[in-house]
């Protein structure tokens, strides 16, 4: 049976990019149909964001009673017996979580009047696609096509993955903790993940071709990280590079080739990247023109096929979630015939390491040359809720960066325990044009950690009450 | 507690009157002795008046743009402490002075409640001001998620959009005066839009001063203008080659130097042509000294420092002389004596310099010359065509004094003497 399809708007991938844009499109009025081949809510739901933050928090909680069992117990706790960790039962609850989502995603999308095909679309030409499924095949010509399919974790050749060579999706997704652990790559996925695991009980070892770990991030930001690593007992090798694997686990060569060894690791997880998903689905017959191994657009979204979007991952850093989503958000009301653009003044990052950090905007070693700055930090030593929480020992700050001539804020980062949760505020400082006095002159909640906001401004500006 | 009464001072040789540029106290301030009161220009330079007491201001007297005699009341004090000297300044004032109402212009006292001297010309009926965009850099506009949607929402580019906010932040009160001030929102995206706006600005100070003078020249003086093409090219190759072997403590050449040097070197032939004609008595003071005028462009405008006894100097002095006097009229540190005197005048706009302009004599000098740009030019030479460093040389000779005979061999001896540059430097 052959079922010809011809919506308004057709969007390939049920990501937070994909999704958002369909439903968007279907709350317009729009006749829209989403094509996802995997579960709705893609890589963020159903095998990154999400699932990692669940595996992170049931990793702290772990961590926590292992300690409490320990001689000296935990604030005054004190368990008998040493916890026992059912792996499989973590990874079910964490699943759990998974199904709550996609379920709530095919809801919202069924709610928006969007239907949803169930399979793997390959283009014929830049408005049609045809999908194999499990009713048969469907053909789609659609007026607009808003491609939103994502990204792949990228393999290394001397690594690839299968067997104990894992990506992110599977690290997620283990029958056990691995007793060893080798990450290769200290990106903020490789570190997140290494911490967990490590918190679980894996003797975990990272190897990152640079000469930092979070290379994206700048020094001062990343060495409380680099603390609690070395504090952990988490072995870091910076500016080594992986060679491959034998029996005993990861081959690798230490900084400036000086020597070779192997880490012992059940378990492999490479987290060196992901890459644009751009082939396997028939981008060459579009037509759309590339920027490097990215679909190029313009500030509209608009590839150069006209009524041919595309959003997320596919086009560009910083290849983040919440980016996807604004970008799919807007291309459906562009359709419905709005004028809109994306100009975010930034987009921010979090990394859930331990501790987290935050970023926004420029650093200070980013500042243009020939702008003077100023620069307040103000750290989570001098701030009681953070003692109050165990977030105050941990060499954690709040930094804002801002032009002294008029004290706009160009950039506002944060590391410590639960930080990530500032990049609202931050990103908020951000769109509005906030100068430092906006900062200062809002009262914030005592006793919050977000009073340690509050005084960096206040330390900018040469006022800090608590430093 | 005491009236004082503070007169404008002498504030240079032979000035009778002066101008107020900026008042930098309103009535009431109270001020300390040596704080300065207010700005004021004469010919062409601008001094602080200081007060001489300290006290409360009651009154000034005159306002920005305004004349005011030497001598007349500038600013009244109600002057702290005892009243023993209070009536004294103003009863010992000398008694030639005119008094307030003899000043040229209206000088009415300002009282509190007047509005500012700026605003004094906005009908009341004025929409909102705009203000200037304040942006510290060339980046985007500054201006909240919601404000720029709507912008983008009624095809305005915010970037044409001035922002009151910290920071030049577009405020949505800013998109509305916007708005309201440029009429309907524009449909179709276009970002052109019509300016209807005219801006009125008070021609006062160093403006004004450059005004009065042209007009008094053009006025008086019947110009005539006569161009000649002068060959370059060997003056060219030494000036390199000077710059190339130059010491440390030598600047580097410009044209302007050579020129002056010719100029000094032609002149003593034609004593009319270096000469001020004082046409009020009808005299011809014909100076044996050459000082050039040196037209210099400044962030105010135009201002014509004087190089003197170039007839004493060299080309490296004068390279020397005239970038130092180019930063003190820049810096607005030239002396009242660096800025008068000359005898005749020199313009030249360097790489601005065109094919023929008609320069404006500098009143009360009788000639003016104007290098145009040095261009490569092909020239007939024989049956053959040459590539030639070429310079137009205008000038503008006041015809009273000068006839166009005398001019043209004039500019034609300083011809000679560029092209054959040896003869610059043999005496």
């Amino acid at each position: 049976m052959t079922e010809t399809l011809r919506p308004k708007v057709l969007v390939v991938g049920g990501g937070p990019g994909g999704y958002v844009a369909a439903i968007r499109a279907g709350q317009l009025g729009l006749d829209t149909v989403l094509v996802e081949s995997g579960r709705l809510g893609g890589t963020c739901l159903t095998r990154g964001c999400i699932p990692s933050k669940a595996l992170i928090h049931a990793a702290g909680l772990y961590e926590e009673a292992v300690q409490a069992a320990g001689e000296a117990g935990r604030f005054g706790i004190h368990l008998k017996q040493v916890p026992e960790l059912r792996f499989d039962e973590t990874v079910g609850w964490k699943d759990g979580i998974i199904d709550r989502l996609s379920g709530g995603v095919g809801g919202l999308l069924r709610k928006a009047k969007v239907r949803t095909v169930n399979g793997w679309a390959t283009f014929s030409d830049a408005k049609t696609c045809t999908i194999d499924t499990a009713g048969g095949v469907i053909t789609i010509q659609a007026e607009h096509v808003i491609l939103a399919t994502g990204s792949a974790a990228v393999e290394l050749p001397l690594l690839p993955f299968g067997g104990r060579v894992i990506s992110s999706a599977e690290a997620l997704s283990l029958a056990e903790v691995p007793a060893t652990l080798a990450v290769v790559g200290g990106g903020y996925i490789g570190l997140e993940l290494g911490i967990a695991f490590a918190k679980l009980g894996s003797k975990v070892t990272v190897v990152e071709a640079q000469d930092r770990i979070l290379p994206l991030h700048d020094a001062a930001l990343t060495a409380p990280v680099s603390r609690w690593l070395e504090m952990h007992g988490v072995t870091v090798h910076l500016g080594a590079r992986a060679l491959g694997q034998d029996e005993e686990g990861l081959l690798i060569e230490t900084a400036g080739g000086q020597s070779r060894l192997t880490i012992p690791a059940e378990r492999i997880l490479v987290t060196v990247g992901r890459k644009p998903l751009t082939e396997g689905w028939g981008l060459d017959q579009t037509a759309v023109a590339m920027d490097g191994s990215f679909v190029r657009i313009d500030d509209r979204c608009a590839t150069s096929t006209t009524n041919v979007w595309a959003i997320g991952d596919l086009v560009g850093e910083p290849m983040l979630a919440h980016k996807a989503s604004a970008q799919g958000e807007m291309v459906a009301e562009i359709i419905a015939g709005h004028r809109r653009r994306f100009d975010p003044v930034a987009i921010a990052a979090v990394c859930f390491t331990e501790p987290e950090i935050v970023s926004v905007g420029l650093t200070p070693d980013q500042a243009p040359k020939g702008i003077e700055t100023v620069v307040g930090q103000f750290p989570f030593q001098a701030n009681g809720r953070a003692l109050s929480m165990q977030a105050g020992e941990d060499g954690g700050f709040v930094r804002v960066l801002a032009r002294k001539s008029d004290h706009r804020i160009l950039g506002m980062q944060a590391v410590g325990r639960h930080v990530s949760e500032f990049a609202g505020e931050f990103a908020t400082l951000m769109e509005m044009g906030a100068v430092l006095e906006d900062v200062a002159g809002t009262i914030h909640v005592h006793p919050t950690l977000g009073e340690a906001i509050h005084e960096s401004a206040l330390k900018a500006l040469g006022t800090a009450i608590h430093i | 507690m005491g009236l004082y009464l503070f007169r404008l001072p002498d504030v240079g040789e032979g000035v009778a009157e002066a101008e107020i540029v900026a008042w930098l106290v309103k009535v009431g301030d109270i001020v300390e002795e040596d704080q300065n009161l207010a700005e004021v220009m004469t010919d062409k330079a601008t001094v602080e008046i200081s007060s001489p007491v300290a006290g409360t201001v009651t009154a000034i007297h005159g306002e920005v743009g305004g004349m005011l005699a030497v001598g007349a009341v500038l600013v009244e004090f109600e002057r702290e402490g005892g009243s023993d000297a209070a009536g004294a300044p103003a009863a010992t004032a000398p008694v030639k002075l005119p008094p307030v109402e003899a000043v040229a212009k209206p000088a009415h006292a300002v009282h509190p409640s007047a509005s500012a001297p700026a605003n004094a010309a906005t009908p009341a009926t004025a929409p909102r001001p705009l203000a200037s965009p304040a942006r510290a850099d060339g980046g985007a506009p500054l201006a909240a998620p919601s404000t720029r949607r709507r912008a983008l929402d009624l095809g305005v580019s915010l970037i044409q959009v001035p922002g009151t906010g910290p920071a030049g932040r577009i405020t949505p009160e800013d998109l509305d005066v916007f708005l309201e001030r440029d009429g309907k929102p524009k449909t179709g995206g276009a970002s052109r839009v019509a300016r209807t706006g005219v801006n009125d600005t008070r021609i006062i100070g160093l403006r004004r001063k450059i005004a009065e003078k042209m007009q008094e020249a053009k006025r008086r003086i019947p110009h005539i203008n006569y161009v000649e093409e002068c060959d370059l090219t060997e003056l060219e190759a030494l000036r390199l080659d000077l710059n190339e072997h130059r010491t440390a403590d030598q600047p580097k050449l410009t044209l302007l130097p050579f020129i002056m040097r010719a100029m000094a070197k032609a002149l003593p032939d034609f004593p009319q042509v270096n000469a001020l004609y004082d046409d009020d008595n009808g005299v011809l003071h014909a100076h044996e000294g050459v000082h050039i005028g040196i037209a210099t462009q400044t962030p105010n405008g135009l201002i014509v420092p004087v190089v003197r006894h170039v007839e004493a100097l060299d080309v490296w002095d004068c390279a020397r002389e005239v970038a130092r006097l180019a930063k003190a009229v820049r810096d607005g540190t030239a002396a009242r004596e660096e800025l008068s005197g000359s005898t005749i005048t020199l313009t030249s706009m360097g790489t601005l310099g065109g094919i023929v302009s008609t320069p404006v004599i500098n009143h009360p000098e009788v000639a003016i010359l104007n290098p145009n740009k040095l261009v490569s030019r092909p020239v007939i030479d024989g049956s053959f065509i040459t590539v030639r460093k070429m310079m137009n040389l205008s000038s503008a000779f006041d015809h009273r004094i000068v006839d166009g005979y005398d001019a043209a061999l004039f500019v034609q001896r300083v011809k000679r003497l560029l092209e054959h540059p040896a003869l610059i430097f043999m005496d």
